[in-house]
């Protein structure tokens, strides 16, 4: 790993890949992300944690601005986050998606899911952008489920196909929405090996889970949120073993 | 994957005990299973004896089938002949009868064109389904016209009975969905000017009986136009029918967009497809396909509104019917012509029907989930 990041360019090393600067956003009369600042560097992984309502879904994606912030600016890759539609649709092809509830598209069958992007917003060739899904589909292990729908599968395989589906686009950021909370407890792991296969292969990541030992195993930092505000963020090790904040040491007595 | 690795076997199926299936369970359960069931069946199947007995002896056992004129029907049942002698011109209208093979061909045209849709393995049913929609439009228009090509002008005001009916219909469908479906966006839009705008079309247009539509078609329209602007009263007719159709579309297409979860616009915004790859790509192939009973409930309620272009002068299939029962050569005769006439529309609503539950069957994809 150390090897292959030291090849990078020193520049990406100094720009990291997304910047948050006092960003602010309300639903509503609802202060929903209060005041968050947040750098994450080129292939970083970081794991979002806190209790629910404490705004870590709404992060995350407002950095695809899948919502708006109303205060501050996001800077995504020296791109910064306006109304400009343009930027917008620039940033999400570069950054994946994953969500709690896979969001597939039913009515097309799983290759035609994963190559619906790159065809027309990639402008890639038919042919070549299926031979791209393939490999993309024995990464997560299910080749042989291309021809079906995603109604015919079973949860986790539709969340490996989703993951398939956003890097088919070959994307430089990831982002994954509480991935595993919609999926049954004998699916999980199998979801969880891709993302952590995902995760070895350098990919930059920020990802919103309950599930703690993936937080352990592949997390260069994990961050706990309450109430809008990032309350404390430290590497795996120190987050877990020596929480700095009450209201994390109160949080990890609950979920641990 | 498999129990058997670790030598566990389930329990084999069993099939479902004989009586509660095949002909023979089913009727045991459904009409014969107590005392009231088997009365309840009694009495209806007389009921049905009754009723049904006199309507087979006067549309079959009793009717009249050839002759000349009225004077062949004496049997007392239904005097078939009048709608034999009088078909050309429930079909035709007033068409000149030299050019009748003009609407044959496309009579055969259609059924080449749809028959195929029918058949789920017909290759190449995309094309066929386009050229439906867009050359056969034009292909008609050139025909039953005329005009060009040295095929004689055939004027608007000679066409009639079911050509009529089948050309009000086509068009009227052909542009209300994509209009109505257009209409639908505009109303979710996110851009205030065009959502009023969307609303106020589909309020003005829905809050208005089609009757009236069709008169101020033919009649106030005129007033507006300048002297010279001489506008077809057909063509009137179907702008009209056009307009308030696609505001029913409209809303029927609305409730299928509003079904689909908010996940698929935002699985669709982060690949990055813009807007209107993320309607026409994924949206509105789903929100259609939810709505496709909406959708034909509204091709059948266009289809059969068609008959009120009789109030504006316009001879369709049961205007045609009407002034061949007022004629005098045929005093004695008129159940016949609205039978005849509803059994026409009834052919056509199912087969629409029918197609449209194919449809669905076929574009299920099972998610669903049973």
């Amino acid at each position: 790993m150390s090897d292959t990041a030291s090849q990078e360019p020193a520049e990406t090393k100094t720009a990291p890949m997304i910047q948050m600067i006092g960003v602010h956003k309300w639903y509503g009369e609802f202060h929903v992300l209060k005041d968050i600042n947040l750098d994450v560097d080129h292939r970083e992984r970081i794991v979002i944690c806190g209790p629910s309502g404490s705004g870590k879904s709404t992060l995350i994606r407002c950095i695809n601005r899948l919502e708006e912030h109303q205060q501050g600016r996001i800077i995504v890759e020296g791109i910064e986050l306006t109304s400009d539609l343009k930027h917008i649709e620039q940033i999400r092809r570069d950054v994946g998606m994953v969500f709690q509830h896979f969001n597939l598209f039913p009515h097309l069958t799983v290759l035609e899911n994963l190559t619906l992007a790159p065809i027309w917003v990639r402008k890639t060739p038919r042919a070549e952008a299926e031979k791209a899904a393939m490999t993309y589909l024995e990464r997560v292990k299910i080749p042989e489920q291309a021809k079906k729908y995603p109604g015919q599968l079973s949860g986790g395989q539709q969340q490996r196909v989703a993951i398939a589906r956003s890097l088919c686009m070959n994307p430089k950021i990831m982002l994954f929405d509480e991935p595993t909370s919609a999926l049954d407890p004998e699916m999980i792991k199998e979801v969880l090996d891709v993302m952590i296969e995902l995760a070895e292969s350098g990919m930059t990541m920020l990802c919103v889970t309950h599930e703690m030992g993936f937080a352990k195993t592949v997390a260069d930092r994990v961050i706990f949120m309450d109430s809008g505000e990032i309350i404390e963020q430290n590497n795996p090790d120190q987050f877990f073993d020596n929480p700095q904040h009450d209201r994390t040491k109160l949080f990890l007595s609950q979920i641990l | 994957m498999s129990a058997t690795e670790n030598g566990w076997q389930p329990a084999p199926d069993l099939p479902p005990p004989s009586s509660s299936v095949g002909i023979i369970g089913w009727i045991r359960q459904n009409l014969f299973s107590s005392p009231l069931n088997i009365f309840l069946t009694v009495v209806g199947l007389y009921i049905i004896y009754k009723a049904g007995v006199p309507i087979l002896d006067w549309v079959f056992w009793s009717a009249d089938f050839s002759g000349e004129d009225q004077s062949a029907c004496t049997s007392g049942g239904a005097c078939w002949v009048f709608v034999g002698q009088r078909l050309s011109f429930f079909i035709y209208g007033f068409y000149p009868e030299s050019e009748y093979w003009r609407i044959n061909v496309l009579f055969v045209l259609l059924a080449v064109l749809i028959i195929p849709q029918m058949i789920p393995a017909f290759p190449h049913k995309k094309w066929l389904g386009w050229f439906f929609l867009v050359g056969f439009p034009i292909v008609s228009y050139v025909l039953l016209l005329g005009g060009s090509f040295s095929l004689p002008h055939v004027e608007t005001e000679k066409w009639g009975g079911l050509m009529l009916t089948l050309v009000i219909s086509f068009v009227g469908i052909v542009f209300a969905l994509p209009l109505g479906t257009l209409l639908a966006l505009g109303r979710r839009s996110d851009m205030p000017v065009i959502r009023a705008i969307c609303v106020g079309f589909i309020e003005l247009w829905r809050g208005v009986p089609l009757i009236s539509v069709l008169f101020m078609a033919s009649v106030m329209l005129p007033l507006f136009l300048s002297e010279g602007a001489h506008f077809n009263k057909l063509l009137r007719a179907l702008i009209g029918i056009v307009m308030f159709q696609s505001a029913y579309m409209a809303e029927v297409v609305r409730g299928g967009l509003q079904a689909i979860p908010k996940g698929q616009y935002e699985a669709a915004a982060a690949l990055g497809l813009g807007y209107w790859r993320s309607m026409g790509l994924v949206i509105l192939p789903q929100a259609l396909k939810l709505v496709i009973p909406g959708i034909v409930n509204t091709f059948i309620a266009l289809f059969k509104d068609t008959t009120l272009v009789l109030i504006i002068g316009l001879l369709d299939i049961l205007a045609s019917v009407q002034a061949a029962i007022t004629d005098p050569a045929w005093s004695a005769v008129a159940a016949e012509g609205y039978v005849f006439t509803a059994v026409a529309f009834w052919i056509f609503c199912f087969g629409m029907s029918r197609y449209s539950q194919g449809l669905e069957r076929r574009l299920d994809t099972g998610h669903k989930k049973r």
